[in-house]
């Protein structure tokens, strides 16, 4: 009941005091993957309009870009001393963890916006990696310290980041943002989506797409490996023999 | 050069996996052993998914050891027979050891399963040959002469079992039960380890059945070609995990390697040549053995399965 209260009060908030409309665009909605991809990046641009009605703002319009990449099941373990050796023991599961996932924002995250609003809207690295439904939680907060490993981790392999100074202002209503890819991010659907802040409340949002594609000669492996995969197989056996024995031709020298 | 992998979903140096199939491929054809066991961590190393190393590196070894196949049959170095009786005992041995896989999954401890014997089975056997090696090279130094390596009336009670066969190219003649057992054997670890078990194959021929060095060579290499054809299909089929595009980079590196391996391998003397194998196997046992023991940096680690729509 009161976080129903909440959620009407945020609402009635946003609509009454705001006027601004949030206008953006990606820079490309497909991206594809060929042989001599490594990764690559979009550009993120948005335009704040404001109306005849539009109050006066006494700070600086501030914008959070989340990009949330194709879902996986993740698993983190943890090893543990057991007598001289070090084993598995511990396992957390992450049912529906994003792939990639990126938060771009125009300043750091704790100066746009209060705790408890980032933590109800997930607004930001932290806030997305701690909500209740990201994994489950364990007795005396023990589920903490694998949130942390997953982002460590994934953070290790430039999958998920936040960057504090990942979104420009050009003028005091135009920004732009680039959001990199690098090039172990998976293909598949990803999600951009766009928030807009003053003076730490919410005024406007926007979600947008990307696709992440393999074409040409991947996208065709891709296929017959999956749809074929029995002949996917046996073709690469043959090719793996026909290599063993061209190479025995080619360095017969008696 | 970069280039992408399809199945694996990155990019990779050309350059560098090229040479990577050189370097095993090299080890692999002076030993007669399939190399899966040095390739499958350099390729998860390099941050390709477990599966996909596992799975795209037999097609390598498949490559490399036709080649070397097809070299023993010129030279007359393989020994059908036997290669035929293990190849049967693999089978068996696989499908006992795909099911103890999906068992020690089932509880949870594969990872713990698979370290274990990867530091048992090479230290065990490393050690041994090293023992031996040692051994031969003092007699030789105090210029005691070498026991010849058969004698007869030398062989041990297993050999004399009941079945016997007579395996010419292998000076051979003994019961076929141990070498179906060691074959029974090495299927199953193979299959629980994902490894061809040339290097089990190659030390257990040349001291438990006395084997000739050349004709062990070609016979393991063949054992290995058998399987490994199998393992690569049902690799393809069951986990779609063979990368055409790394397989192909993989073999090119490795055809080249091979041949040179092979014809070093050829002029290496037999002792040196089965303390350098020792040496090999020691080091992958006690390189197992640190990650078992060594505190770990970090404690986490992190699997992924897919989620594909």
């Amino acid at each position: 009941m009161k976080r129903l209260a909440i959620v009407l009060l945020a609402f009635a908030c946003a609509t009454s005091a705001a006027a601004e409309t949030l206008i953006t665009s990606l820079s490309n909605h497909r991206v594809l993957i060929n042989s001599n991809y490594t990764g690559t990046s979009i550009a993120v641009f948005g335009a704040i309009e404001r109306d005849a009605q539009t109050i006066a703002r006494a700070t600086a319009y501030d914008v959070v870009v989340t990009v949330r990449g194709p879902r996986q099941l993740l698993t983190v373990r943890e090893k543990e001393q057991i007598g001289p050796i070090w084993i598995n023991r511990e396992q957390q599961k992450f049912p529906a963890a994003p792939a990639y996932l990126s938060v771009l924002t125009s300043k750091p995250i704790e100066e746009i916006t209060s705790v408890q609003l980032r933590q109800r809207q997930k607004i930001g690295l932290r806030a997305i990696i701690n909500a209740p439904d990201f994994t489950n939680e364990r007795g005396g907060g023990a589920d903490r310290e694998f949130r942390e490993a997953l982002y460590r981790l994934k953070a290790q392999e430039g999958l998920y980041l936040e960057d504090e100074r990942g979104v420009t202002f050009l003028t005091p209503d135009i920004f732009r943002a680039s959001i990199p890819l690098p090039a172990t991010a998976p293909p598949g659907e990803y999600d951009v989506q766009v928030v807009l802040f003053a003076d730490t409340v919410v005024l406007a949002s926007t979600m947008t797409h990307f696709e992440l594609v393999k074409t040409g000669f991947e996208e065709q492996i891709g296929s017959i490996a999956r749809d074929l995969s029995l002949l996917y197989g046996l073709a690469t056996a043959l090719l793996a023999i026909a290599f063993g024995w061209l190479a025995n031709v080619i360095f017969r020298r008696d | 050069m970069q280039i992408y992998l399809p199945i694996a979903e990155m990019p990779v140096s050309v350059l560098l996996i090229l040479g990577m199939g050189a370097a095993v491929g090299f080890i692999s054809g002076l030993f007669g052993i399939g190399g899966g066991f040095l390739m499958t961590p350099l390729l998860i190393f390099l941050g390709i998914p477990p599966a996909v190393a596992v799975a795209t590196q037999s097609a390598q070894i498949v490559a490399s050891s036709t080649t070397s196949v097809l070299g023993a049959l010129r030279r007359k170095s393989l020994d059908h027979k036997l290669g035929a009786i293990l190849v049967v005992g693999g089978f068996i041995g696989s499908v006992l050891g795909v099911w103890f896989f999906a068992a020690a999954r089932r509880a949870g401890q594969l990872d713990l399963v698979i370290v274990v014997s990867y530091v048992t089975l090479f230290t065990v056997v490393g050690s041994l040959m090293l023992k031996e090696s040692i051994r031969e090279f003092w007699t030789k130094r105090r210029g005691g002469t070498v026991r010849p390596r058969r004698q007869a009336g030398e062989h041990a009670s297993y050999l004399g079992w009941p079945l016997r066969m007579r395996f010419y190219r292998s000076k051979l003649y003994v019961s076929v039960i141990p070498i179906l057992l060691l074959s029974l054997f090495i299927g199953f670890a193979g299959a629980l380890l994902g490894i061809g078990g040339g290097f089990i194959v190659v030390p257990a021929l040349l001291y438990i059945f006395r084997v000739p060095t050349n004709v062990v060579i070609g016979t393991s290499q063949f054992q290995i070609v058998c399987t490994t054809v199998v393992a690569l299909i049902l690799h393809a089929v069951m986990n779609q995990a063979v990368d055409m595009v790394l397989a192909i980079l993989l073999i090119i590196g490795g055809v080249f390697g091979a041949q040179f391996g092979a014809r070093m391998g050829r002029n290496l003397r037999a002792e040196l040549f089965r303390f350098l194998l020792a040496i090999l196997l020691l080091a992958v046992g006690l390189r197992f053995a640190l990650e078992l023991v060594v505190q770990p940096e970090e404690p986490f680690s992190l699997t992924t399965q897919e989620v594909r729509q």
